[in-house]
């Protein structure tokens, strides 16, 4: 799995540091307070570069999914592909994981969680938050 | 409006060709030339993509020019109607006189077509996105088609629709890929197998070989030639993402500012199109585009294309070759949308032909072509008329 992960490039290096400690990064711009994700040279809202990681809640909303029957190689059929948005306002492409397929819905609220790679890093995954 | 028009229009041969792109790209300009009765020595413009790095240089040198004019812009489906926009500058800046748009493909023939889709590792989208195994581009789309149905409340079936209507104008077609398969019901597209939730296969496009040219030139030049002028009214285009997350709404699509762009500059509005060629890479797309270009409000297009209004015989003719869902879909469909639309403005669409109202018998006025690229990318509105 680790080795279909592209390695990080000079901005992405800290996020995927953190995830060696399962913390996610997001970026946040110092000007305009914008949170943006994936990271970036440059702040999509007001394109200065005064940009800082900070960790995000991992509290999330699922955006939309989908449940691919048809698997890419390395992966294992049905599987949810989804966006969800994190508390903090950027979406993320993620998987939704350890729970049916068919109990995922839009809106449904999900906590982050993680899955190791091999080389340490891990990769952020979500699953539905707990009731209650 | 514009002071250029399209004035020959062609396909390439279709379906399972054996044939190579270049060889696809061969048959369809001459061909398209020959429907404008002009000749390969009138061609000072090219504009394609789909064959190399180089595609407008490789396209020039195949077929032994030097043009004064090319463009490669890669969008994907869309780039075609981004061509007619090109094009008609180029035109009326005088750096063109005549161009040709072409396109080619074997993707059937060559089994070049993966649901991975092409990895480019340096992207973002490399290392964000492709470690959770989307399909693409089905799995966007598919996102979308939960979004829409969530969102609104839309019937599944509204999106069964529009490859049941595609698969009627299909059979009206004798080059269309599922010319002779017989009608598609709801029932079928709901119950084939599912690819990527809610998305079945019969919601996706064909993967067939392809291709088609037009040829533009200016409109006092256009009147002298042998078929009636297709004047370009309006061009506008938006591109919005490469990726999977880049958009806050799947639902609201860049044909929002494209469509608002083209229609202004023509000076028209959704109620005076007569006939629709309208980018399907899935079915969902239909319903997206429909609602971002104004033919009905957000949350509304399973009422528009209700009670068989997309089918022949309906007051909005849509998709009228059987669409990239059931007559050709070659990888970048777009350049054959506007082959159709011409068809449909001169008249020509044999058994399939629109009538601009139902009563009159005439033939239509007005057509609007509309492509999306990518991963609802990139987007681009033509819209033609004859007078
Ligand atoms: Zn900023």
């Amino acid at each position: 799995m680790s080795t279909e992960i592209p390695l990080p490039d000079d901005v992405t290096a800290p996020y995927w540091a953190g995830t060696e400690e399962k913390r996610l990064l997001i970026q946040r711009c110092a000007e305009c307070g914008r949170f943006q994700h994936y990271p970036r040279y440059m702040c999509t809202g007001c394109g200065r570069g005064d940009l800082e990681f900070v960790e995000a809640s991992g509290e999330a909303a699922i955006d939309t999914f989908t449940v691919v029957h048809r698997p890419l190689p390395g992966f294992e059929a049905p599987y949810v592909v989804a966006r969800v948005r994190l508390a903090e306002g950027p979406i993320l492409l993620t998987n939704i994981v350890d729970c049916p397929p068919d109990d995922v819905a839009c809106g449904q609220a999900v906590r982050l969680t993680w899955r190791p790679l091999e080389d340490g890093r891990h990769l952020p995954l979500f699953t539905p938050a707990k009731e209650g | 409006m514009t002071n250029v028009a399209i004035v020959g229009a062609a396909e390439s041969d279709l379906g399972r060709t054996g044939k190579s792109i270049l060889t696809l790209q061969a048959q369809a300009i001459p061909r398209a030339l020959a429907d404008a009765g002009l000749t390969l020595a009138d061609v000072d413009g090219i504009a394609t993509a789909g064959v190399s790095r180089f595609s407008a240089t490789q396209v020039a040198e195949y077929l032994g020019l030097r043009p004064a004019w090319t463009d490669s812009t890669f969008a994907g489906g869309s780039a075609f109607e981004m061509y007619v926009a090109r094009a008609v500058q180029a035109i009326e800046a005088g750096q063109a006189s005549t161009v040709v748009i072409s396109y080619g493909s074997n993707q059937r023939s060559a089994r070049s077509r993966s649901l991975g889709g092409v990895k480019e590792t340096h992207t973002p989208e490399a290392q964000f996105e492709t470690p959770y195994g989307p399909l693409y581009p089905f799995s966007h789309y598919a996102m979308a088609a939960q979004s829409y149905l969530h969102k609104y409340g839309a019937a599944r079936e509204s999106l069964a629709e529009v490859a049941v209507a595609a698969r009627e104008w299909a059979l009206r077609n004798p080059k269309a890929y599922r010319y002779g398969a017989g009608p598609l019901t709801v029932d079928d597209v709901l119950g084939s197998d599912t690819v990527s939730s809610p998305l079945t296969v019969a919601d996706a496009c064909l993967v067939t070989d392809g291709g088609g040219a037009v040829v533009l030139t200016s409109l006092d030049r256009a009147r002298d030639l042998r078929r009636d002028p297709v004047r370009v009214l309006g061009y506008g285009e938006c591109t919005t993402n490469t990726s999977m997350a880049a958009v806050d709404d799947l639902t609201v699509t860049g044909a929002v500012e494209s469509g608002r762009a083209a229609f202004g500059r023509a000076g028209l509005t959704p109620a005076d199109v007569d006939v629709l060629e309208v980018y399907d890479s899935f079915t969902i797309t239909v319903l997206l585009t429909l609602e971002a270009l104004g033919f009905c409000g957000f949350g509304e297009a399973g009422d528009l294309i209700a009670d068989g209004r997309i089918r022949p015989g309906g007051g909005l003719p849509l998709n009228t070759s059987g669409g990239g869902l059931s007559y050709n879909h070659p990888g970048q469909y777009g350049v054959l949308l506007l082959v159709e639309a011409v068809r449909q403005l001169r008249g020509e669409g044999g058994a399939r032909q629109v009538e601009a109202g139902a009563a009159t018998g005439a033939a239509p006025k007005v057509a609007l072509a509309h492509g999306t690229g990518g991963i609802l990318s990139t987007h681009a509105t033509v819209l033609l008329g004859v007078e």
